[in-house]
């Protein structure tokens, strides 16, 4: 009884991740590249901020990584912690892409399937033209001179031909014209995704645009246009050179603004609530207005629903779907994603997942390596720094916690992708666009995530144990009190999760154990049907 | 199938979740439960007191009445309300399954009818158990009618009033009798390990003499003589003297609990602190106790101006004393009240729900309960300290604290049977207000107060940091909650044991624990496990705010179908559990067949070669070890092959079951979605449409497709 106590007790004592490491292992982070590679990059990469401090020849050096984890390093001597902490710092603040640590990297494992290969498009519209034949392949972009963040081929209305595309493309903000994203199997309904159109303030039309629109309807069907941007927001857009599709220029379709925050807003929201996270005291008044106060939950809900509308447009309401913001890099993918999984029993398979990211993400020109700067922790304002993509998988944690049987994947695999979005040894998320990336020649000089990921060793770590194919539409809840904040990210340097770790195990182990069961009773019923087809026999002569 | 089985309970007490038909605890056991014969049936059929109550049924039945939908007013199902002496039936007309939604007059808080519209007259009720039903019913003298009706009905006078007085479950003679014996208090503290050298029974209280809302029977140091009890005890708020609450065998440490002292600004009293004395005494190890005032500081302090107040450390000898600050019984009926106000929100933003959250200041008394509670079992655990608890009467906050130190410091409270023992060792027994709390008669509204309900929140939140550590799940809080109000069985009627002995409770009534041991399957948790470490010692939960700041959505908002998880990871395991099971007899039947086909065969054709039946062998060891057979006979292989396919459907099988049952949950399943229904999920389908004016559109949005294809 005394020991147990004593040593629980330290686990409930150690409120704060403090992490002690002694100077020789500082020095191979940082001067011993060989030994110490994986260490150094996950300094180099994951570190956001660094803070140094001295009492008396003491130096702590503080270092905020992009995981959300803080490591405080206790160092003897002042000259060494200096210099360590400069070190540090010069290696975290790489200027160059070029010379980031995927580009040095070299795999310690097998690379079964090259995961620059594993989602093509050409692949994916093989699957397309199984069930329709009103979609083509157009490699209009594939010098990207149509539209810098669009892939080199997208897929757009076979009826249009790609002279078409370039007029449209001149119509909407940096030559995102309205592409496919999503075929709805059941009704034949789709979902594009586009950048606002240039209507400006004396509102410009551009009658390709509403051909290529309306190209994508079955006769007689309507659409919704699902603007990102309030009202008012897209009104102000105007006076900018942007806008929105007027209804006089689109009669069959009908436009929804639903509001979600990008940039600034978010990230602003992002510190906060890394912030309350951090905030040791014992206040529970504090802890839920400072919770309530960072927002990131209203975003939640708010991407959410917009989410669940477009889906409920297209699986409802039997019409189609086109979703824009204002530049179609942010808002708009998060709905066009979580309406596909919400939609799509593929996408929440961990393959279908993994083609979603490449193909809603990457191809799709969010810009991650502007997003995923610095995470929450930075101090100096970064312009282009947003969770947006941070938001997209908190959602789908949230889809996770609702239907937790109908996700191949679980929690873990999230936070993987949250990680590796932010800071990583693999080339899969440098770069802002397929243009800037075929530029890097990440392909060549870079591994892929997923190279790594879908290893079957590595795979099974993200397998949820409770997955059953459900082939249907999922409709998740968004009422606050069916959304939680996701501790799996914010808590986890916070407090052990040694406790759910354990329950996880077992809920592992009560299937497995049931799987075992089932395949010895299979086994024993085919021995006795042998015996007793061989007892038949036996008597029949 | 795990959905049936949560069906079927249903069936057994329809009232929990106010769905569902019923044969089994309807108000008239055993007959018809088709409405409305069933009705006409039960109010001939009941017992003699409810002759009283169907004197205050001016109408037992109305038609069209419409069951509004909570969160879009727009829905609403026609049916017939049927008014009983013991609940309140709504019968839908439409649908082919007739739901039925049953209230009990015992659950009901509050009724209220609102203004007449055009489409008929409004009746709101809000249920003790956070359901909110809203019904319109057409004529509207009809609904006063049930109104003034269900105004009585809900607020009872006599105890004998009470549905435990009535209801009569079919069992056998002794039952009821053995079902009362299932929680025996002297065993379980013969199973804390007392009396021994150092504590004893006292039977000074045999009378209720010393102190009316005491047990009978008490435990004490064994060097309090009696004069030093009864001089305690007249010190003590309403006689309530310090009592063994739990004793730690592992190092004598002990819970004890009283009422504040009589000590004002400057009284003493001799045989109190002789009593405090002795406690310390008790505990050989430790040259001090803690004292442990629950209540805020400024509270105890005000206490002392009525003569009342908190023990001075310089009169007791080696005391520590400790205030721990949790609100009185105003302060928390308030907040729940905020907190309920909150719930029943319309799709509220986020912000405002979360804001809400914060300022009803619920979760904040929890943590402080919480807090408490690690604090005394840190004491115990830790320091092998004794502690001895109070707040003012030492029956509320006294009883949430040792309860939840109870439960952290002992793996045996954490189990089925160990968290019935504790509710009636630290509520019943020790005289928690059940009737004056939780309003079973008509009483003093101040007197009301979600004492209880902040225990089970307490209990679910640690339910969530240690998921394998409870041998119980969530739905056996909900329900134990559920019955704490709806006076269906004795053990929470009453406001002490007194009372209870002499309302003959034990004869009269059934008590709630072997109803639930009945059912216990529906009740576990899977992922606990006797031998797993989660299970063991001493609980030490985070105590950071954000590990208690979760929103106990199956409780309060428990009605709400639409915002729960569309899929149970407990009920999902506990169907795996059960199919094991299943699979864990059939391999020993077939086990057993095939030892006795391969004796037979052994002796009839094979002497020679010995079948591989290792039982324990997997498929693919059977099938590595088959060829020899092969060689003999051309039969195995493809009976193999065609076993192989059965294994395959076999599974499809299992797993199509499932599915099936989840879509039959209810009666309205959205057969395309499968998981969520469509009324179920309205909820976030109003809320995907907010108020703004463009998005108002979709809602229109059907007509105009009907238009744009006309």
């Amino acid at each position: 009884m005394e020991r147990g106590v004593k040593g629980q007790l330290e686990g409930w004592k150690r409120g704060r991740s403090t992490y002690e490491l002694k100077t020789p292992v500082i020095l191979a982070v940082t001067f011993n590249s060989t030994t110490g590679s994986l260490l150094t990059q996950s300094l180099q990469k994951q570190l956001s901020l660094i803070i140094s401090r001295f009492v008396g020849t003491l130096g702590t050096i503080t270092i905020k990584c992009k995981d959300l984890r803080i490591i405080h390093l206790d160092i003897p001597g002042m000259e060494e912690s200096l210099n360590i902490a400069s070190s540090i710092e010069a290696l975290s603040t790489l200027d160059s892409t070029t010379l980031m640590y995927p580009f040095f990297y070299r795999p310690m494992f097998e690379v079964l399937e090259d995961g620059w290969h594993s989602f093509l498009p050409e692949h994916e519209f093989t699957l397309l033209s199984a069930m329709t034949d009103e979609w083509r392949l157009s490699y209009i972009n594939k010098d990207f001179t149509v539209c810098t963040s669009y892939p080199p081929i997208v897929i757009v209305p076979k009826s249009i031909d790609d002279e078409t595309l370039k007029k449209v493309a001149t119509f909407r903000q940096g030559g995102r014209f309205p592409v496919l994203g999503y075929y709805h199997k059941k009704n034949g309904m789709v979902m594009m995704h586009s950048a606002q159109p240039l209507t400006g303030t004396n509102g410009r039309r551009c009658k390709e645009d509403e051909k290529l629109i309306n190209a994508t309807l079955r006769a007689g069907k309507r659409g919704y246009i699902i603007d990102t941007r309030s009202a008012n927001a897209a009104q102000q857009a105007k006076t900018k050179g942007g806008g929105f599709e007027q209804e006089a220029h689109y009669p069959q379709w009908r436009r929804i603004h639903k509001s979600i925050e990008r940039y600034h807003i978010l990230q602003e929201s992002l510190i906060k609530l890394v912030e309350a996270s951090n905030d040791q005291s014992h206040n529970m008044d504090r802890w839920l207005s400072k919770l309530e106060a960072s927002s990131w939950l209203t975003h939640v809900k708010e991407i959410l629903t917009t989410s669940c509308l477009a889906a409920q447009c297209i699986d409802r309401e039997g019409a189609s779907v086109l979703v824009h913001g204002s530049e179609g890099i942010d808002s708009t993918l998060q709905v066009t994603s979580l309406a596909h999984i919400i939609l799509d029993p593929e996408s929440r398979t961990i393959n279908g997942f993994e083609a979603l990211v490449e193909r809603e993400w990457l191809q799709a020109g969010h810009p991650f390596q502007q997003r995923c700067a610095q995470s929450a922790y930075s101090n100096s304002k970064q312009k282009n720094e947003a969770p947006t993509f941070l938001l997209f998988l908190d959602c789908c944690w949230q889809m996770q916690r609702q239907f937790p049987c109908s996700f191949e994947f679980n929690e873990q695999f999230l936070v993987v992708l949250f990680e590796h979005a932010y800071a990583s040894q693999f080339g899969t998320f440098l770069g802002n666009n397929e243009n800037e990336r075929r530029k890097l020649k990440l392909q060549q000089k870079t591994v892929s995530l997923w190279s790594w990921i879908n290893r079957p060793k590595e795979l099974e770590k993200y397998l949820n144990p409770l997955y059953e194919a459900n082939s249907l539409v999922i409709w998740p809840s968004v009422a606050p009190q069916s959304l939680q904040l996701w501790e799996g990210v914010f808590l986890r340097w916070n407090r052990s999760s040694k406790y759910l770790d354990e329950a996880w195990d077992e809920i592992i182990h009560i299937i497995e154990y049931n799987k075992d069961l089932q395949a010895k009773v299979n086994a024993l019923r085919r021995q006795l049907a042998e015996l007793q087809t061989e007892d038949g026999e036996l008597e029949r002569p | 199938m795990q959905r049936e089985r949560w069906q079927l309970q249903h069936q057994e007490h329809p009232s929990i979740d106010g769905i569902k038909s019923d044969t089994g605890t309807a108000p008239a056991r055993g007959q018809e439960h088709r409405l409305p014969s069933g009705i006409s049936n039960c109010t001939v059929g009941t017992l003699g007191f409810f002759r009283e109550g169907m004197e205050y049924i001016r109408t037992p039945k109305i038609e069209n009445v419409r069951l509004l939908d909570r969160v879009s007013s727009k829905k609403a199902s026609a049916g017939s309300l049927y008014l009983t002496a013991t609940h309140l039936i709504f019968v839908e007309h439409l649908s082919e399954s007739r739901k039925e939604t049953w209230i009990l007059h015992s659950q009901i808080c509050a009724v209220e009818k609102q203004a007449t519209t055009a489409t008929g007259c409004p009746l709101l009720i809000r249920c003790k158990n956070f359901q909110v039903i809203q019904f319109i019913i057409s004529q509207e003298r009809d609904c006063h009618d049930i109104y003034i009706s269900l105004i009585r009905l809900s607020r009872p006078v006599k105890y004998e009033e009470l549905y435990c007085f009535s209801f009569n479950p079919k069992q056998e003679k002794n039952e009821r009798g053995r079902g009362w014996n299932l929680t025996d208090l002297k065993a379980e503290y013969n199973r804390m390990g007392v009396p021994n050298s150092l504590w004893q029974v006292s039977h000074v209280n045999r009378d209720y003499g010393v102190c009316d809302t005491y047990p009978a029977e008490l435990y004490v140091p064994k060097s309090a003589s009696t004069p030093v009890i009864v001089g305690s005890s007249k010190f003590r708020s309403r006689g309530r003297f310090p009592v063994l609450c739990y004793f730690c065998q592992d190092n004598n440490g002990a819970i004890c609990r009283s009422s504040q002292p009589l000590s004002g600004f400057s009284a003493r009293c001799l045989e109190d602190e002789q009593m405090l004395q002795a406690i310390r005494m008790s505990n050989p190890g430790s040259d001090f106790l803690y004292v442990v005032d629950t209540r805020p500081k400024l509270n105890a302090m005000a206490n002392r101006a009525a003569g009342k107040g908190y023990e001075n450390e310089d009169n007791y000898s080696n005391i520590k004393f400790h205030f721990i600050g949790i609100e009185n019984i105003h302060v928390m009926r308030n907040s729940l009240q905020k907190l309920l106000d909150v719930c029943e929100l319309r799709s509220p933003a986020m912000s405002v729900f979360l804001w809400g959250l914060e300022s009803s200041g619920w979760l904040k008394h929890i943590k402080a309960i919480m807090d408490a509670g690690i604090f005394i079992a840190k004491a115990v655990a830790e320091e092998a300290a004794s502690v001895l608890v109070h707040c003012s009467d030492g029956w509320d906050r006294t009883a949430q604290v040792c309860s939840i130190a109870g439960l952290l410091l002992d793996p045996f409270y954490r189990t089925l049977k160990g968290f019935m023992v504790l509710i009636e060792k630290d509520w019943v027994s020790f005289g928690h207000k059940f009737n004056h709390r939780y309003s079973h008669l008509d009483g003093d509204p101040r007197e009301v107060s979600p004492v209880i309900d902040q225990f089970f929140d307490c209990v679910w939140q640690l339910m969530e940091q240690f998921p394998c550590a409870f041998e119980f799940n969530e739905r056996f809080l909900v329900h134990i909650h559920h019955h704490v109000y709806s006076c269906q069985f004795g053990n929470f009627i009453c406001n002490n044991n007194k009372e209870s002995k002499e309302l003959r409770i034990q004869e009269k009534t059934n008590s709630l624990w072997p109803h639930l041991t009945k059912n216990q399957v529906d009740y576990k948790n899977p992922l606990y496990r006797k031998d797993h470490s989660q299970t063991q010692g001493v609980l030490r939960p985070h105590t950071a705010p954000s590990n208690f700041s979760r929103f106990w959505r199956n409780m309060y908002n428990r009605f709400e179908k639409g915002m729960h998880p569309r899929q149970s990871v407990t009920e999902f395991l506990m169907a795996v559990k059960e199919e094991t099971q299943q699979l864990e007899e059939e391999l020993e039947v077939l086990e057993e067949k095939l030892a006795r086909l391969d004796q037979s065969h052994l002796r009839d054709r094979r002497e020679a070669i010995k079948l591989p039946h290792n039982l324990e062998s997997t498929t693919d060891q059977c099938l590595a070890n088959t060829p020899q057979d092969y060689m003999d006979n051309g039969k195995p292989f493809t009976s193999c092959s065609s076993s192989q396919a059965d294994e395959n459907s076999e599974t499809t099988i299992l797993i199509h079951n499932m599915k099936h049952s989840d879509t039959d949950l209810s009666g309205n399943s959205d057969q395309e979605s499968g998981v969520a229904d469509l009324s179920c999920r309205s909820p976030s389908g109003g809320d995907f449409l907010s108020s703004e004016d463009s998005s108002k559109n979709l809602s229109e949005y059907p007509e105009e497709i009907a238009f744009a294809v006309a």
